[in-house]
Formats: C-alpha cells, structure tokens, sequence
C-alpha cells in the first residue's frame, strides 16, 4: 500500500460560485440586508394587544358558524360563485386551446408563435385581482366581470402549460401520422391529441378548482360571487357568518379536488 | 418506380446530410440501405416522402416529381409510400386498431377520421391484415400494451393499410432483439413479395441485410458508394463503407471459446459469410 501518495489526493466537490470572495460576500449582503428590512417594519405592540381579541372574536365565530341567519345571502353567493366558475372555465378552455396549439413552436411558424405566446403573456401578467379591478371599472359591478377576470386567467394558465405539454410530446407518432398523407388537423387529432389529452383534462380539472377560489377573492373588489358575501360579513363583523361562508367554500373546494383527483386517474 | 436524382440535403445547421445522390428502385425490389450512423441513410428516406425537404435535386415516384408537389398533391403522394420508423412511431395511447387505420388518414376525411367512421371496406381490410401479422385478438389493446416486436407488426399493418407502391422502412430491427429482428424483417421482405412492393430498408445489421434483401446500397457521408448484390460485400468494401476495421476477425483466444459461439453470431459480428 503506498498510503502517502494516497493521501495525498483529495477531493472535495466543486462550489456552485467558484470566488471565494463573492460567495462569502453574497451571504454577509444577504444578512445586512435582512437585518435592515427587518429593522424598517415598526411593530405597534398595543394595536397586536388589542388585534388578538378581534382575532379571538374570529376563533370563536369559527367554533359556532352560523349558516342560518344570512342563509339567503350565502346560498344566493355559493350559486352565483359556482356560475362563474363553471361558465369561466369553460370559456377558457375553449379559446386556451387554440391559443395553447398557436403557441407550441413544433406546431406553429413563428409569427403565430409570438402572437400566441404574447398573448399568453399578457393573461398570465396580472394577477386575477388586478384584472377584475379593471373589469368591473369597465362594465360594473357584478358576475359578468368576474366571468371575464376568470376566462382571462384560465387562458394564460391553461394555453401555456398546453403549449409546453404539446412541445413536450414524442415527434416519431407525429412523423408518422404525417407520412401516411394526414392532412393537418388529421396530425393533430391522431398525433398530438392522444399525447396531451390527459394532462389538458388534469389541468382543466386543476383550473376548475382555482377559478371557484379565486371567484371569492375577486368578488371583494365587486366582481359577484360569493366573495361580495364574505366581505360585508367581515365588514359588519358578522364573523360567525363568515366562518360558514369560508368553510362552505373549504367542503366545495375539497370536493372538487376529491373529484378530479378520481377523474384524473381514470383518464391517464 | 422510385427513383432519386441529385438529391442534395444541407440542413440548417449546416451539415451536408445527402451530397447528390441517384438512386433507382424498380418495381417489386427489396433493397437494404447500408452505411455508418450519421451516413444519411434516415434522411434519404425522409427526402422521398418529403418529412424532410431536399435542398436540391428531384424525386420521382412512378414518374411523378414529389418534390415539385403542393401540400393536397404531396398528401396523395405520401399514400402511395408507406413508412415503417425503428422506435415503432406508434401513438400509444390509441388502440392497436386505431393505430392501424391511421394508415387510412390520406383517404378519409377528417370528420370520419375524428368519429372513427372509417368506410367498412378499410375496416375489413384493417382486420385481414391484423390477422396477417397475428394480432387480430390485440385489435383493441392499448398500443402500449404490446411488447416491441407485436408494435413493429402493428407499424407495418399501419403501413400497409395505406396500399402503397413502395416501403419506406427505417431501422425497423434496430430496437428488437436478434431472433424478433429477424422474424420482422422476414415479415417485411415476404409481404412486399406478396403484394409486389418496392421496398427501401435502412439497416444497420449488414448479415441481416444479407440475409434477407436482393440488392445493397451502401451509404457514407451522403454520398453512394456502394450498389450491387449482397454476397459481393467484401471486406474491402466494407471498408469503403464504414471505414477500416478487421471485418474477418474471430473470437481466437482458445478453441474451446471459438467452438461455443454460435455461427450465426460470427455472422452478425463480422457481417460476413
């Protein structure tokens, strides 16, 4: 054994910034920093004294959720949500799809492509609140906004990952579709389609589940849904109210993923 | 019935896959396409159904210029050649029959093919071939329940299905294993003397070439270098083809080892006898 010249080889793996000097001054950076912002935020302890009874009122509310007293109200929401969610979702998909093939550079040539993924872009820029403000200063308060802000939303979501699924798939069945003289939509339907239908319907699926969440939360800048509903109950601290409303949207919510999650196993 | 003149490819990257080729297959010949990988064998059979655009050079199938086709006239050509792919280019999740009648997509239109409404008599012919290759009790598998050699079978169903005047068949052993490799290929060669197909076969396995087709091409940097009968590959020509190697060497580190490798084997290994 020549134990000296084999001690004398060591390794050690490569560092993934390669200057000591710059990786030792990104961490102290990184910490001065912290330090700093976290110095900016002034916490008023009294107001936390004082919030952590409103936030009891709340626990308690949760403990005994009343679901009769605005029972009107929050039936009326929930259906007026589930409206929304179903027609959005459905909007979307329907006009993801062809923006979703427009957008996959194996399919589309590339002036198609850059409308497609720009178009892409902008749905996916803003978030869903941002959206449905704009909206409801364009046609008013109510559902139809948030019909819109939703089928927008679905659209960046779904085309894009649509568009990756469909640049992911395997060329060779493709190729052979084409060699046997298919004309283009023959390519897609028997080549493309089979490829991706199982991921579109998962993500469609996936998609319905958001657009209900997300038809709570636009609703309390005024675009309809049950969201207008969970707001005027915070604002007349009606919170035994809210916590029905909230837990009503957590048994919908589980619902749905209970049931896609059965619908997406079926169809792989 | 086929036949290539000048064809030149130089892909964008600039790589010049096919330097002028002229190529000739008349009717009812089976013929194998050798060469090393990267030779521009695959992009040869790709030029003459246009998968892949030639650069120059023209492409006539019965006497008919491919490459001046518009995008309806290059659907009808494409009919006429079927293709057999090395990873079998079945759509996995469509069933053995679907996959089959995909063979039928030149001809029907597409609401017929989006329904799978496809006329009775290509139906009936789907199914005769099924039986021909013995998997017409897996018609309605899913594609990706078969195992390689039952895929291969199905490639060349679908292939047939389009009633074509030639094969176009790239590597089609290349993901099987010796004894499937051989029964595919046998497969191939006996249903294109059947229906009096012209047939180009892309093979890297030169003693399975030899075994089976009636003329060899040999193919190096894009340009033909080789053009006659299969038993005059000598290992001189060999070398043209792939470059120099002792193409007659055996296993000679002991008569016993020598005495347990099969012949066939020794076949394969040198692409000789």
């Amino acid at each position: 054994m020549t134990g000296a010249a084999a001690a004398a080889r060591r390794w050690a793996p490569p560092p993934l910034i390669a200057s000591a000097w710059l990786r030792g001054g990104l961490i102290v950076g990184a910490a001065i920093y912290l330090a700093l912002a976290l110095g900016t935020l002034s916490v008023n302890w009294y107001r936390v004294w004082e919030g952590l009874d409103r936030g009891w009122a709340f626990v308690v509310g949760f403990a005994r959720p009343d679901f009769v007293s605005r029972r009107v109200e929050i039936s009326e929401g929930i259906l007026e949500s589930l409206v929304m969610t179903v027609t959005s979702t459905a909007v979307g998909i329907i006009i993801s799809i062809p923006i979703g093939l427009g957008a996959a550079r194996n399919l589309a040539p590339l002036p198609v492509y850059l409308v497609c993924r720009a178009i892409v872009a902008a749905a996916r820029t803003f978030q869903e609140v941002i959206v449905a403000i704009f909206f409801v200063a364009m046609f008013g308060f109510g559902p139809l906004a948030g019909v819109l802000t939703l089928s927008f939303a679905t659209i960046g979501f779904l085309a894009k990952l649509l568009a990756e699924d469909i640049e992911d798939t395997d060329p060779a069945p493709a190729e052979a579709v084409r060699a046997t003289g298919a004309s283009w939509l023959q390519l897609l339907t028997y080549g493309i389609q089979p490829q991706v239908m199982p991921r579109l319907i998962g993500l469609s699926l996936y998609r319905l589940d958001i657009n209900f969440r997300e038809s709570a939360v636009i609703g309390i800048v005024g675009a309809g849904g049950i969201g207008a509903t969970l707001n005027t109950a915070f604002d007349r601290y009606e919170y035994a109210t809210a916590a029905a409303i909230l837990l009503t949207i957590i048994a919908i919510v589980m619902t749905a993923e209970y049931g896609s999650g059965l619908i997406r196993r079926r169809v792989q | 019935m086929l036949s290539v003149e000048r064809l030149v490819k130089q892909y964008p990257t600039g790589d010049t896959a096919l330097r002028g080729v002229d190529l000739e297959v008349p009717a009812g010949q089976v013929m194998a396409l050798i060469g090393p990988s990267g030779a521009g064998k695959s992009t040869l059979i790709r030029c003459v159904n246009r998968l892949v655009e030639p650069t120059s050079g023209r492409v006539l199938l019965e006497g008919e210029d491919v490459t001046a086709l518009g995008a309806a006239a290059l659907r009808r050509a494409r009919r006429r050649m079927g293709m057999i792919f090395q990873e079998f280019a079945l759509v996995e999740r469509l069933t053995v029959m679907e996959n089959v009648l995909s063979g039928r997509l030149g001809y029907v239109g597409f609401w017929r093919s989006w329904f799978r409404r496809f006329p009775p008599s290509d139906v009936e012919e789907a199914f005769r071939l099924l039986d021909r290759v013995e998997l017409a009790e897996f018609c309605d598998k899913r594609a990706d329940a078969l195992s390689g050699g039952q895929r291969q079978r199905v490639g060349i169903a679908r292939a047939l299905l389009q009633n074509p005047r030639i094969l176009l068949v790239d590597e089609p052993t290349a993901s099987l294993d010796p004894k499937t490799s051989r029964q595919i290929m046998r497969l191939v060669c006996e249903l294109c003397h059947e229906r009096g197909l012209a047939a180009v076969i892309n093979i890297h396995d030169v003693a399975l070439a030899r075994l089976f087709v009636a003329r060899v091409v040999g193919l190096r940097e894009g340009t033909i270098v080789y053009d006659g009968a299969p038993d005059r590959l000598t290992p001189d020509v060999l070398t043209t083809i792939y470059g120099v190697e002792d193409w007659t060497e055996r296993r000679g580190r002991g008569g016993a080892d020598e005495e347990d490798e099969p012949e066939v084997d020794e076949q394969r290994l040198a692409g000789l006898t």
